[in-house]
């Protein structure tokens, strides 16, 4: 795990470096060298997101949780991080109406997943009210 | 790393080899070359850049998303 962040932090500043050379002569393509290496980087994570995920996945099972809820936030996790990862980009790239859109795409979506548990939560409570 | 360093590489060089081309061909008076060769460019690492995106959300549809 160590000798991973030691590769993450050299490429990251790898390629921050021919980022700043290329910035110069055409700031397009250092617009892209850099969608690259956020993409590279994620991917390079997901991984472990997976490990982490499945500790969830084994406590959840333990606790005899209904799957459906632990799909919804982990979909919402990723919808995050991906929304996230989207508008960091844009911000990147000097369009900071976009990424805020982005931004606010996320955020709607992330209410309209958590709907269902909403719901379940409503009616529990409304059962539970006497009358 | 999952993907090769050599990526990045290859980018920053193409975007260099580009830059100098262009700069070439401008000094000779080709102003419309240059841009062609700008554009051929970019167009081939769009293409790499593409297909690296699209393995990213490929995956993260089937870790995070239970799609695919």
């Amino acid at each position: 795990m160590s000798i991973d962040m030691i590769q993450i932090v050299g490429f990251g500043l790898i390629s921050a470096f021919l980022a700043m050379i290329l910035k110069e002569q055409k700031p397009a393509f250092a617009f892209l060298l850099t969608l690259v290496v956020g993409a590279m980087i994620f991917l390079f994570l997901l991984d472990y997101i997976v490990m982490a995920f499945q500790l969830v996945e084994t406590l959840a099972n333990h606790a005899h949780i209904n799957m459906v809820y632990l799909q919804t936030m982990l979909k919402i996790i990723g919808i995050a991080y991906i929304a996230e990862f989207g508008a960091q980009i844009a911000r990147d790239a000097d369009q900071g109406a976009i990424a805020q859109k982005i931004e606010l795409a996320g955020k709607v979506l992330i209410v309209v997943m958590a709907i269902p548990i909403f719901n379940v939560l409503i009616e529990t409570v409304i059962s539970l009210i006497p009358g | 790393m999952g993907y090769d360093v050599d990526t990045i590489f290859q980018i920053a060089g193409i975007g260099i080899v580009v830059a100098m081309i262009h700069t070439v061909l401008k000094q000779m008076g080709k102003e419309d070359w240059a841009h062609w060769v700008t554009l051929i460019g970019f167009i081939v690492v769009l293409y790499m850049v593409a297909t690296i995106v699209d393995d990213l959300f490929t995956k993260i549809r089937s870790v995070f998303l239970y799609i695919g």
